[in-house]
This record gives C-alpha cells, structure tokens and sequence, in this order.
C-alpha cells in the first residue's frame, strides 16, 4: 500500500462551517514521503485543509464536507471508515506543544494504551516502544533518565519532540504539523526542522508555516492557499523562484499576507 | 537620576492604598468568622462531650444528647449526594463533551441555570408534591434526600461544567489525534485534569444540604424521635428523622427553658460535621491529584 505514489488526493473538497466555506474546490495530490509545506496568508484554511485530512474537524463544531479525499488510495470520507483507525494512520503535531500532564513514557505510550487492550500491554513491550519513538526524534539521549519526569516540565523544542515522538508507536503514515515551530525560538526551530528532514521518506509530512526561509528550507513540495483555493502547488524550488501565479509571487515576496 | 516624580510618588501612594484597603477587606472577612465561631464555641463548651454526640434527647428535648439529629443529618446528606453526584456529574459531562449546540442543549443550560438559582422553599414544596405524594414515598429519608438532591443538582451540574470547561483545548486535541475516542478523551485527560474543580463544587453542596431546613421540613424531618443509641443503621429509608438544621430551629424557637449551652452546641456539630467532611473531600482531592493518572 505504502508504494503508492500519493499518500494524499484530495478531488474538489470544499467544507463550510456552518455557512461559511473554509475550502473551496481544493484539488490537490501529496507525494508520499515528502515534506510538503502549506503557504498561505491568515485565515486561508491551512488549519482546516489540514484538519480534515484526519476527520478531526468534525470535533470543532457543525462542519460539512463535499468532495473527496483519499489518504493511501483510500477515500476517508466513505461511510466505513473507522475515525479511530485513521487518526491512528494521520497523526498531528499542534502549534503550541501539548504533552499531556502525565510523565513523558505516559505520553509516548498514550496512543498505545487507547489502542490495546489492557491484558494484551506488555511492559517490555511498552519500553521498547518508547525507547524506538524517543530514539527516532533523538530525544532518547536526554530523557532517558527522565522518562518519568513531567512531561510538561520539559523545555518548549523537547516537549514538541515529545508530541512527535508520541505519535510515532501508531505507526502513522502522516504526519500533520499546524505550524509546529512558532512558539519555538531560532535554535529549537532548526532541531525541530533537522527532525523533519530525518524523518522524511519513512513518513508523509505536511507543514503549515508563514515562515517562507522554513518552507525553503524543509519542503520538498510547497502548496499556496489563498482563500479557501489552492493557487499553486509544485516542488519547492520551482514555486520560490518561478512562480506560475502573480498572486504566488506577490505573497512569497512579503507583498502581503 | 532616579528620582521619584511627583506622578510616581502618587502611584505608590495610590499602591499603598490599594494595599491597606485589599487587607482590610480580608480582615473584615476573616475577623467576623474567627469570633463567630469562637463564640459558638465557648458558649458550647459546657456541654460538648462524647456523650452529647451519642446520646439522644430528653425531656422534651431540653437536656440529653443530639444523636438523633446528627445522624439524621448525615443520613440526608449522605444519600443526597449520592444521588445527586453521579447524575450531576454526568449530565455535565455530556452536556459539555458531547452535546452539539442545539435549542435543546441551550433549553436544558438555561433550565440548569434557572434551577440553581430556585429558593429552598419551592424545591420543597416540589419535594412533597413530586416524592411524598405522587411517588407515594411518604415523608421519610428518602423522600427528603431527593428533595436535597433536586435542589443540589443544578448546582453539581453548572459548577462540573466550568471544572471541565477549563481543561484545556489541547489537551483534548492531544487525545483525538491519537485516535482516542470521546469517552476515552474524557476518562483519561479531561477527568483527571477537572477532578478537584468538580470535587470543590460537591463539596460546597455537602453544606447546602446539611444546613437547609425548609425542603426537608415538608419532606421527611420530624420535630422529636428518639432512636437507638450508637446504632449507626438506626435509621430506616422510610423512616422520618430528625436533623440538626431543624433541631436547631426547634429548640432555639419553639421550646421554653431550653438550657443555654444546647443550641450553640447543637451549632457547634452541625458545624463541625460541614467540616469534617469538607476535610474529607479536600483529603480525597490531595490524593486524586498527587497520583500521576487519576
Ligand atoms: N471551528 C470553526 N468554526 C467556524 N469558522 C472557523 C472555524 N475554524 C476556522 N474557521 C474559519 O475558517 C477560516 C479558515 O481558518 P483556518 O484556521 O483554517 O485558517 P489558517 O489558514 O489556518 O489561518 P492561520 O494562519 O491564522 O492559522 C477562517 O476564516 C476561520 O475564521
Ligand atoms: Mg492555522
């Protein structure tokens, strides 16, 4: 399933809140194992676009959805999708880091205990899985005498590692980040961007950022939204320096936005 | 350089001043409080005693104990949260967790919030009319606890929501995007992380329900009955009790020669079992909170 080309499609997907449209006829395909970041100015539905690939929109409030949406070829939006099955699959990574109040093992096995019944968890089991996570967003070394420590006692660029890495004994297939540097300053933001780039090709990640040098800098492929539409979507490189779109080269630029 | 400009020694002189007042305000709060009840109980000491809790009273109860009272008392209180509690909880629980904005759910939060705001009395008469005589419960416990627990309710309910409404969003975000479902949103973080906010509010019906008179004076509490003496199960669901609040009333009001030391000591208890309780609920939260789940 994994060698699929796009990890996801989505075909004319508009969804209003209520009355208001947040997309509109977005037509979009991600390319599996890439970094792809998602530019755009304020309130052009990033969040949204990002949200439902997981479904978790429909917990915000009175949301409708039209269109399609495949994630690994399949559509999301079919009445037989288990939400629970495809939030394991779609993980996301949130603006401001939000470990739980528990200790940091607590927080990295969380998803497994929601998942497992209790007779089937094993504590070997439970090690391992947070020594793999902590070990792949190479946290492993500096908590390792701290597992049980709070998790909210952690410095800010840890605590977001932590909600990485709590992700990751689901074995997700996507990572979703909702501008997951911004309350992080310069250096926290570069190790948070070397932990993307070595976690790309295992997993899909998309990147909301109103950053343009971190979109540059992490992205394989960049997607510009502007109201609800997607103007431009392409590699990169080829978006930053020959924009197709006036518009695209307006706001890269800092012409607005 | 650094000198105070007239306009900042004004600011600190304002700050003092806001200072003084602040602490005044306290004292006036605390002092009133601390002479209350060292007066009740100085004049209550006279006849505070093991036996004075045990025993019940007499000669038309102008000597003797109120063990009668008190454990009405804790009968009432006791079952009242127990029934109110649960479904309190709960109901907020859905109401805040699962509930979508609807005219339903805005119709219940507006009754809610009505309800908690109902004077005693017509949730006494609502008790007699709905438990004594429809339901055929006759004045008895349990007819009263109802009662207590209709009028504790709404209050469970309104201040459950705001513990639970004050967990915060990301944390529940951080559950659903692991694939957590609702409930189990809500037994792992959201509970966990509201507990003592939810306790807080039961534990300040715990004194509502102890001190009010009127919704069990139509609806189960009598004036006078003599039970057996140390027996914690003395009373019966069925039966009719008496309860400090009312023994109070009674022998403050209406009866002659009363000795003076029996209704501050009577006030004495009904005091001390608010607090003992409330003590026991704040032990119970201390511990909920220094566990690392739950
Ligand atoms: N739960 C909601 N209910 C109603 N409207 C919403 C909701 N969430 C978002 N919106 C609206 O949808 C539009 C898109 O919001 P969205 O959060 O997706 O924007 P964004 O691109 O992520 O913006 P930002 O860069 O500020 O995070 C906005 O106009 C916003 O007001
Ligand atoms: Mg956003």
């Amino acid at each position: 399933m994994s060698g699929a080309a796009y990890s996801i499609q989505t075909r004319d997907l508009s969804l209003w809140y209520g009355d208001f449209q947040a997309l509109k006829g977005v037509t979009l395909d991600i390319e599996h194992g890439l970094i792809t970041a998602l530019i755009g100015p304020s309130g052009c539905g990033k969040t949204t676009l990002l949200r439902s690939f997981n479904r978790i929109n429909e917990r915000y409030g009175n949301v409708t959805t039209q269109g399609e949406i495949r994630i690994l070829g399949q559509d999301i939006l079919a009445p037989d999708v288990s939400l629970i099955e495809l939030r394991k699959a779609v993980g996301m990574v949130f603006q401001r880091p939000n470990p739980l109040p528990i200790s940091v093992y607590e927080n990295v096995v969380f998803g497994l205990r929601v998942h497992t019944p209790k007779s089937q968890l094993k504590k070997a089991d439970l090690d391992e899985a947070v020594e793999k996570a902590l070990r792949e967003v190479s946290l492993w070394d500096d908590l390792k005498d701290k597992l049980h420590a709070k998790a909210t006692s952690l410095q800010l660029d840890q605590q977001q590692k932590l909600c990485i890495a709590r992700l990751l004994p689901l074995k997700p297939e996507v990572i979703l980040m909702d501008e997951p540097c911004s309350a992080l300053d310069v250096e926290a933001t570069l190790a948070i961007e070397d932990l993307m780039l070595t976690l790309a090709g295992r997993y899909t990640m998309l990147i909301v950022t109103h950053n343009m040098a971190q979109a540059r800098r992490v992205s394989h492929a960049c997607t510009f939204m502007l109201m609800g539409q997607v103007v431009e979507h392409g590699r990169t490189e080829d978006l930053f320096l020959t924009p197709q779109d006036a518009r695209t080269a307006d706001y890269i630029e800092g012409r607005f936005g | 350089m650094f000198q105070a400009t007239p306009f900042t020694q004004r600011k600190r002189r304002t700050e003092q001043l806001a200072k003084a007042i602040l602490v005044l305000m306290t004292l006036c709060l605390v002092i009133p409080l601390v002479l209350i009840v060292g007066y009740l109980v100085i004049q209550a000491a006279p006849i505070l005693s093991w036996d004075f809790l045990t025993s019940n009273p007499i000669r038309g109860m102008r000597a003797g104990g109120i063990w009668s009272p008190l454990l009405g008392t804790l009968y009432l209180v006791v079952i009242s949260l127990v029934i109110a509690t649960p479904i309190g909880v709960l109901a907020a629980v859905f109401l805040n967790e699962y509930a979508r904005e609807s005219w339903f759910t805005r119709a219940v939060n507006l009754a809610v919030v009505n309800l908690a705001g109902v004077p005693s009395i017509v949730h006494a008469l609502f008790g007699l009319g709905a438990f004594v005589l429809f339901a055929h419960l006759g004045k008895s416990i349990l007819a009263a606890s109802l009662t207590l627990a209709i009028m504790t309710m709404p209050v469970i309910i309104a201040s459950t929501k705001e513990a639970l409404a004050a967990v915060p969003l990301a944390f529940r975000e951080a559950c659903w995007n692991v694939g957590a479902t609702r409930w189990q949103t809500i037994r792992h973080v959201v509970l966990p992380n509201s507990i003592s906010g939810i306790l807080t509010g039961i534990i300040l019906q715990v004194s509502r329900a102890a001190g009010e008179t009127a919704p069990i004076m139509f609806t189960g509490a009598v004036f006078f009955k003599a039970i057996e003496e140390g027996n914690v199960f003395a009373y019966g669901l069925f039966d009719q009790c008496m309860t400090l609040s009312m023994h109070l009333f009674t022998i403050s009001t209406q009866v002659p020669d009363v000795p003076h030391a029996l209704p501050y000591g009577t006030a004495v208890v009904l005091l001390g079992t608010v607090l003992l309780v409330n003590t026991l609920a704040i032990g119970l939260r201390i511990y909920l909170r220094s566990r690392k789940k739950w």
